[in-house]
């Protein structure tokens, strides 16, 4: 999308504002230019027995080098469908790319074997999963499973890779870390967990991490302490991150940049403030829309009508528009042109045509 | 995201609301199935558990049937039909004592099945009891039923049930007893099992709080929803207790003859292995494994239509 | 640890127990007890009953007795045979039976786990069917008649194999394959579908997302939490294999404690089925504490739940 020219973004523009900033929300300070990974007009799909279901519809984003990118959206959005295509953990035979490619760092990620592609696997590209209680393997030590990574892919003694794991033990916050590499999964909480599983994710030293909901299955106050952990570890390292969530709080924490993604595609995408303030989509408005505040009362939570469409046989047109409070006829139709709003916002919805800031006008 | 409609001519009259359809928007969603109608739709594509099906039904109605309308006599011994072979009379052949043993095989299939269905029904009522129970009371008493299950289970089913036959001695009512007082703890646990996963259900919850008593809360909302890992369970009981009969049979605890089991027909017939009358040896033999594979093979069906979650 | 050893190891002795309980009583329900001096035609075998049950005695008496030979290993003399009892016939028996079972176990771990295993990496496949269609008619036929199947075809008709006995390594082919079968086909269709489910747990994913061989996703991470539902129905494996020797013993005549087993049951030798059934028994009941202690070594999470007992 770094070719397109995208037109300034107009501050008057349609879409409910968010009031007041939240603490956390700060305003960028860093920018972005190298491109480390780009996907590029991806399709996916999987067979299932009730026929082929479409997960993802032509996905495209840039990631930069040190950024952190949040990908948000309904579960079965494709989210999770796009943090597996990138980290080659599609099942196969049942699912299969269809088009479009996986850039990291040049290399099309998507034309590699597998052998290629577990020297990327846990070497260049981590990943972190949602439930630390079932990421870990309940049979083996803590201590064997951060070092086999390092052990595969590096030639490292034992006890290097051990002395190793321990540091990074330390840098994720396990106390004792000596004792505790011999210790089992359920000897650890859930958040200490999470923890080691990022420490695993961590030991190759990987510039992308992708963590597919890294906080859903904690507590909240544990939660925070992981995305500080996360915010660490990117300011002591600079790894990229793609942070898979439907936790708008998360992404309002630790996100530069956000990708809203609808039924197999990336309907919004903006960097955090252009996306929280002056959200574009119906869908994105209907998001924040949903999410408690504390500065507004219960009642004004407004949930979104309806359910996402069936991707067996997803619709020609824009898939909101059964739920989309401004729908045309055109979104039925046809589905709406990517329109660029400023160098980093970008949208596809109908909306952004003239004719239809008319129509929407004269309601 | 990719412009790929960027060219596409759009007319300006499209561009009107038209307004959210949530109505629109529910209905694509795919049509819900009752539970047992879905189960219902999966087990029939599955073509080895229909075919299962039907070859227990087949033997059903010619266990039912085929003795009477037989021609053939197998109470007295009939020293001119010896060891013949199948022929148009005798389709299977007969045995040492002359009686046709197409004959016996639908005797056979009747102590069979009866023995494997009453096995299978009487460890349904008592599990269903026991473990019904000690699920949807918990606390001590659970523990204790528990307690008591745990011991029974430790217990090899098989040596007990000999130990039985041969303090009782050998009948149709025997095997059934010394069967089912064995058998039951298997169901009685399923059973269990899932009325402590269930039972925890809000469903059942509103129904306490709308002052349901409880067995009341047990038939109407507990049972339909344990019914399918306990079906399955009996389905997989009814080949278990067929093969435990057959082997009882074959160490010399079986019903005798003339209306045996097919365990004491291939039993009778070992020595055929040397004298070459595989026809006495064949018929039994083929039936047992053919009944017990169309069990084993609807039960799985049967347990993949039930619970699709577990389907590989 | 130790304390869940403990608590099994006295659940053990209490099923041990129940056991020859049931036996003693059941014995003594018999219509027309079996020690009647009718039943027995020999001054020996009469000499033999009295002094091992205490006849003389009241019932607690001989109860208490019988409990205390049992604790002894000594499970009493025949009723049929003057000179014979149960410690004989076990002794002469039971290791050629014991060597039946060990093998049958062993080829049917081996096999059926290795099957179990490549039909879940290779689901959905021919392989996977195979297997399947294999294991579900392994499941379907009864050992016996497979035995007699094996005999008439591999022994008599195509005279590939020695037909009974046990007297060589080449003898003991058929009878292993026959008891083996069922077992196999059991220990593949467990570890499949315990394996399909463990490979679709996140630490499986996590396993392949860290890039590490697929040898050792397989055997380092699947295999042995896969293998976990295999141990805990080794039990009850056990004691169909062993009840297995019986029938395979009688149609192979090997001269193992199985088949003295059949002979006592089809001569009604009260005492020796008695003796025997508390032996197997207490054989089947101590293995399965075995099992269930090698659950304890593999499973780690059940130490943890001993400590948390502990505390």
């Amino acid at each position: 999308m770094e070719d397109r020219k995208f037109a300034p973004i107009d501050e008057n523009q349609g879409g409910t504002a968010i009031a007041s900033e939240p603490k956390r929300l700060r305003k960028r300070t860093k920018t972005f230019t190298d491109v480390m990974l780009s996907v590029q007009d991806l399709h996916v799909s999987f067979k299932t027995f009730g026929g082929e279901v479409q997960a993802l519809r032509g996905v495209s984003f840039n990631l930069y080098k040190g950024e952190t990118l949040a990908i948000v959206g309904e579960s079965g959005c494709g989210k999770s469908v796009t943090a597996n295509t990138i980290m080659g953990l599609i099942p196969k035979p049942a699912g299969r790319i269809k088009n479009g490619k996986v850039l990291f760092k040049g290399k099309d990620l998507t034309k590699l074997d597998k052998s290629e592609m577990r020297k990327v696997q846990g070497v260049d590209i981590s990943m972190i999963f949602q439930d630390p209680m079932t990421a870990l393997n309940p049979t083996l030590k803590i201590g064997e499973q951060l070092t086999e990574g390092l052990r595969t892919h590096q030639k490292v003694s034992k006890a290097e890779a051990r002395e190793k794991a321990i540091k990074l033990l330390e840098v994720v916050g396990i106390p004792n870390p000596e004792e505790r590499m011999k210790q089992y999964p359920h000897q650890f909480s859930g958040g200490m967990r999470q923890r080691i599983v990022i420490a695993i994710a961590l030991i190759c030293e990987p510039e992308l991490l992708i963590a597919d909901e890294p906080t859903t299955a904690l507590d909240v106050t544990i939660q925070a302490q992981i995305l500080e952990l996360f915010e660490e570890i990117q300011e002591r390292t600079g790894v990229s991150i793609i942070l898979i969530t439907h936790d708008l709080g998360v992404v309002a924490k630790i996100a530069d940049r956000i990708a809203v993604m609808y039924a197999g595609k990336v309907i919004e995408i903006g960097d955090k403030r252009e996306v929280f303030y002056t959200p574009q989509h119906p869908y994105t408005n209907g998001l924040l829309a949903s999410v408690p505040r504390l500065d507004l009362k219960e009642e004004e939570l407004q949930p979104i009508e309806g359910t996402p469409p069936d991707l067996f046989s997803p619709p020609n047109g824009c898939p909101f528009t059964a739920r989309c409070p401004f729908a045309m006829e055109v979104c039925e139709r046809v589905y709406p042109a990517t329109t660029g709003l400023s160098e980093t916002h970008a949208v596809d919805c109908w909306l952004q045509d003239e004719r239809a800031k008319q129509v929407i006008g004269h309601n | 995201m990719v412009s790929h409609q960027q060219n596409v001519q759009v007319p300006d009259e499209w561009f009107k609301p038209i307004g959210k359809d949530a109505e629109k928007a529910e209905s694509v969603v795919r049509p819900s199935l009752s539970y047992w109608k879905d189960a219902w739709r999966r087990l029939r594509k599955n073509k080895l558990a229909m075919g299962g099906l039907v070859f227990l039904i087949v033997l059903t109605l010619f266990a039912i049937f085929a003795p009477i309308l037989s021609p053939h006599n197998i109470e007295t011994t009939q020293y001119a039909n010896q060891n013949l072979p199948p022929s148009s009379k005798h389709w299977f052949g007969t045995d040492d004592k002359g009686w046709d043993v197409f004959t016996r095989t639908w005797h056979g299939a009747r102590v069979s099945l009866f023995v494997g269905v009453a096995a299978a029904l009487i460890d349904f009522f008592i599990g269903i009891i026991y473990g019904g129970i000690s699920g949807y009371k918990g606390g001590r008493t659970d523990t204790v039923m528990m307690r008591i299950i745990e011991i029974l289970y430790g217990l090899p089913h098989l040596l007990v049930v000999i130990l039985l036959m041969v303090i009782m001695g050998p009948s149709l009512t025997t095997i059934i007893v010394a069967l089912t007082i064995t058998g039951w703890v298997g169901m009685a646990r399923i059973v269990r099992g899932q009325v402590l996963q269930i039972k925890n259900y809000e469903f059942v919850t509103a129904s306490k709080s709308f002052g349901a008593r409880t067995p009341r809360i047990i038939r109407k909302n507990l049972l339909p929803n344990t019914m399918g890992p306990i079906i399955v369970q009996m389905t997989l009981t009814v080949p278990s207790a067929i093969f435990a009969e057959a082997f009882l049979s074959f160490i010399g605890l079986g019903i005798q003859a003339p209306v045996a089991s097919w365990g004491v027909m291939a039993n009778d017939a070992l020595p055929v292995i040397l004298s070459g009358h595989w026809w006495r040896l064949f018929f039994p033999a083929f039936f047992i494994s053919m009944t017990m594979f169309a069990f084993n093979v609807l039960g799985d069906g049967m347990q993949d239509a039930l619970d699709p979650k577990l389907r590989g | 640890m130790a304390i869940y050893i403990v608590k099994r190891f006295f659940m053990m002795i209490a099923t041990i127990l129940i056991i020859a309980t049931l036996t003693f009583f059941l014995m003594h329900s018999i219509p027309g007890s079996p020690f009647d001096e009718e039943r027995t035609s020999n001054p020996t075998i009469q000499a033999n009953l009295e002094k091992f049950y205490k006849l003389d005695q009241p019932t607690h008496v001989q109860y208490a007795h019988y409990l205390k030979s049992i604790a002894t290993f000594d499970f009493g003399p025949s009723i049929k045979k003057p000179n014979e009892s149960v410690n004989k016939l076990l002794a002469r028996g039971f290791p050629i039976s014991f060597e039946l079972g060990m093998v049958t176990i062993l080829v049917a771990v081996i096999s059926g786990i290795t099957l179990g295993t490549f039909a879940a990496l290779r689901h959905n496949g021919i392989i996977d069917y195979a297997a399947m269609a294999f294991a579900v008619v392994g499941i379907s036929v009864p050992n016996f008649v497979l035995a007699t199947v094996l005999i008439q075809q591999v022994a008599v008709n195509w005279n590939l194999l020695p037909p009974a006995t046990w007297s060589s390594p080449l003898h003991m082919i058929l009878p292993t394959l026959a008891l083996a079968t069922g077992p196999t086909a059991i220990i593949a269709r467990l570890t499949r579908s315990s394996m399909l489910e463990v490979l679709t747990q996140d630490y499986m994913k996590m396993a392949r997302a860290k890039g590490l061989s697929p040898m050792r996703i397989v055997l380092r991470h699947a295999l042995r939490n896969a293998l976990m539902p295999i141990v805990t129905i080794m039990g009850t494996m056990l004691a169909g294999i062993l009840t297995g020797t019986f029938v395979i013993e009688k149609i192979f005549a090997i001269p193992g404690m199985g088949k003295y087993f059949v002979e006592s049951i089809n001569n009604r030798d009260y005492p020796v089925i008695m003796g025997s059934t508390v032996f197997y028994s207490a054989f089947l009941v101590f293995m399965l504490f075995l099992v269930d202690i090698v659950y304890g070594f593999l499973d780690p999470r059940i130490k943890l739940h001993r400590k948390e007992g502990d505390a």
